[in-house]
């Protein structure tokens, strides 16, 4: 022991702890409040189900066809979206950071997500509706014989999902692609390397931490898709995704347990597809990126 | 796949012309690069001259004139397949490649053996003295090393001509001078055309062999160092060589030169051009000498230390200011008598 110690409040301040530090708390708490404690309270409840072991929820989720296919039907939904709504972002993305006009166009492209999904259902069931205005030009110029179906099937949701996923994969998108050093591209054009290459040897690299961020969120979005898939989609077949089924045992069943089971494997699934995607970066892309000095 | 052969004769810009919109960034610049040489693009920030660079490195189309290397045309052509090296000010180092890869990028694209390009690239980074970096990432260097990555990654092509874009303008002031010193060397090794653009005159005066001053997009002079130094064309020039002291006054044509008024004193000069009636009269502080019975008196009004000498701002007369240079003692207060020799009087038409 030495013989001045310091008062504590001038150690903790050594730890980066300062009084600052206590505007922290409300955060804390909120986080603690309402998705802690709620999540915690969820995964207990799952084990204790109305009747049964305690594992008899999860037994009968994948005993039932009815629900454990609910996973893969949502997963051939969210896998796709994901996948196009980031394969559009990036080359939208890459024209965009070159435009003069680009406030006004991010904004154009931001509208959707302000909308909200209920709104963009409405206006998709109005247009693409069986004598929406898109299938009456169809039918009108002779393209088709008989109205395009594209409301209440997996193209409706599919649709929805693009367009207010997009806005979101774009801006995350344009960040990360605004990040990089324009000069970067001009060095590789000046060393012989043509568009193709220079984007996968010099911008895929040093988008990829970005585009797994990117992916992974928009995964997370299409996966707990709810509102359109019942608007749009044909939620008793081909749309009836894993959130209607959590719904339906929760406020149609009243069977609480149940339908905290299904929402802990709902997020069991979006953490191994999330894993995936963080592991796969990192064996295609080793070594440390950064955008910022270069 | 670079359709540029080494063995060149000369680069020819003939009226080269950039517009932005309205705005003419670079107008009618013609100059001629001969195999070897060493040029510098001189001009004051935003005057036109890193917009030639990338012009001539193909990342700007040009609006007017032509490129040539030799009978080829170049400005038709995109920067992939001019072949040229390009220093960027940032350096531009790709950061998820090691130095090795970044130095190879240039090899790689071309398609050669490995071997040639493990070869080549050891030779590189022997050339700038970073063999022992080869594995190390761009980010984990100094900026004196990133400088000299982007060097090798340039020259490592064997490229008829390199291009630097103020690479010297993010060091500080003692890295700039090793920089420069190694700038030099590395070009007598190898002998490539470089055209190099510069803000920094003295930069300018110490590397290049013809130095190109440009003015709002257009060239105003092009000379060896020395001509730039000694004899500028214009004041406008002088005034970017150094001549602080800029002065309006008449001028009467007299035996042995021309006769000019500063701060109510005759002194003689030398005419450049034809010079009638009204004159600019251009000194630089180093050629003002401080001597007992010169013409030009002054008021000191503050005086710098620069350790080897005294750098004074000192008021005229008729109210204008003077800037001088002393190895005497000068102090603030202090009443001095100053006079220039007749050949380091420059006197431009008004």
């Amino acid at each position: 022991m030495t013989a001045t110690r310091l008062p504590l409040h001038r150690r903790l301040r050594e730890y980066g702890l300062d009084s600052v530090t206590l505007l922290l708390i409300p955060a804390v708490l909120f986080v603690l409040a309402l998705f802690i404690y709620p999540f915690l309270y969820g995964l207990v409840l799952s084990f204790h189900p109305k009747a049964g072991g305690w594992l008899a929820n999860y037994a009968k989720f994948f005993s039932e066809p009815f629900l454990y296919d609910t996973i893969s039907i949502t997963l051939v939904i969210a896998v796709p979206v994901t996948i196009l709504n980031v394969l559009l972002s990036v080359p939208v993305a890459l024209r965009v950071r070159l435009m003069r006009r680009q406030r006004l166009l991010t904004t154009i492209l931001v509208i959707p997500i302000t909308l909200g999904t209920v709104m963009v259902a409405e206006g998709l069931l109005t247009y693409l509706g069986p004598r929406g205005w898109l299938n009456r030009v169809l039918l009108e110029f002779g393209l088709a014989d008989s109205p395009v179906r594209l409301v209440h099937n997996y193209w409706g949701v599919m649709l929805s999902l693009v367009i207010t996923g997009f806005p979101f994969t774009f801006l995350l998108t344009l960040s990360y692609v605004t990040g990089i050093d324009p000069a970067l591209e001009q060095a590789g054009a000046v060393l012989g390397a043509r568009p193709r290459e220079r984007f996968q040897r010099i911008l895929l690299p040093l988008l990829a931490p970005g585009l797994a961020i990117t992916l992974a969120l928009a995964f997370v979005q299409a996966f707990t898709v709810f509102p359109s898939a019942i608007l749009l989609g044909a939620p008793a077949g081909p749309t009836r995704v894993i959130s209607i089924v959590a719904y339906q045992a929760a406020f149609e069943q009243y069977d609480y347990p149940l339908a905290s089971a299904i929402a802990m494997l709902m997020a069991a699934v979006q953490l191994l597809v999330i894993s995936a995607l963080l592991a796969a970066r990192t064996v295609l892309f080793r070594g440390p990126v950064s955008t910022g000095k270069g | 796949m670079a359709v540029v052969s080494r063995d060149f004769r000369e680069l020819r810009l003939e009226q080269i012309s950039r517009d932005f919109g309205q705005v003419h960034a670079l107008r009618d610049v013609t100059l001629t690069v001969k195999r070897g040489e060493f040029v510098a693009l001189l001009g004051p920030s935003g005057c036109g001259k890193s917009t030639a660079l990338n012009c001539i490195a193909g990342l700007l189309q040009v609006t007017g004139g032509a490129i040539y290397l030799d009978d080829q045309r170049l400005d038709e052509l995109g920067p992939e397949d001019r072949g040229f090296g390009m220093v960027f000010q940032n350096y531009a180092l790709f950061p998820h490649m090691s130095v090795r890869r970044n130095v190879g990028f240039g090899l790689v694209t071309q398609r050669r053996p490995k071997a040639e390009v493990a070869r080549r690239v050891d030779e590189a980074l022997a050339l700038v003295r970073l063999e022992a970096q080869g594995d190390r990432l761009p980010g984990q260097l100094s900026g004196g090393q990133q400088q000299r990555v982007a060097i090798a990654r340039a020259i490592v092509v064997g490229p008829p001509l390199v291009l630097m874009d103020e690479p010297l303008s993010n060091l500080d002031a003692k890295l700039r001078l090793e920089m420069r010193a190694e700038i030099r060397r590395i070009h007598a090794m190898l002998g490539c055309s470089t055209i190099y653009v510069t803000h920094d005159q003295e930069e300018a005066l110490s590397l290049a062999d013809r130095i190109l001053v440009m003015i709002e997009g257009q060239t105003r002079q092009i000379g060896t160092p020395e001509e730039l130094y000694a004899r500028p064309q214009s004041a406008e020039v002088a005034e970017f060589m150094g001549y602080r002291n800029l002065f309006p006054s008449s001028a009467e044509t007299v035996d042995g030169g021309i006769a000019v008024i500063i701060g109510g004193a005759r002194l003689l000069g030398t005419p450049i051009g034809v010079v009638g009636t009204q004159a600019t009269v251009a000194i630089r502080p180093d050629d003002m000498r401080l001597t007992g019975g010169g013409p030009i008196a002054a008021t000191v009004e503050i005086a710098e230390y620069h350790g080897r000498d005294f750098y004074a701002v000192a008021r005229l007369e008729d109210g204008g200011e003077l800037y001088f240079r002393s190895d005497q003692r000068v102090a603030a207060g202090e009443v001095v008598q100053l006079d220039a020799a007749p050949s380091r009087v420059l006197v431009y038409a008004a």
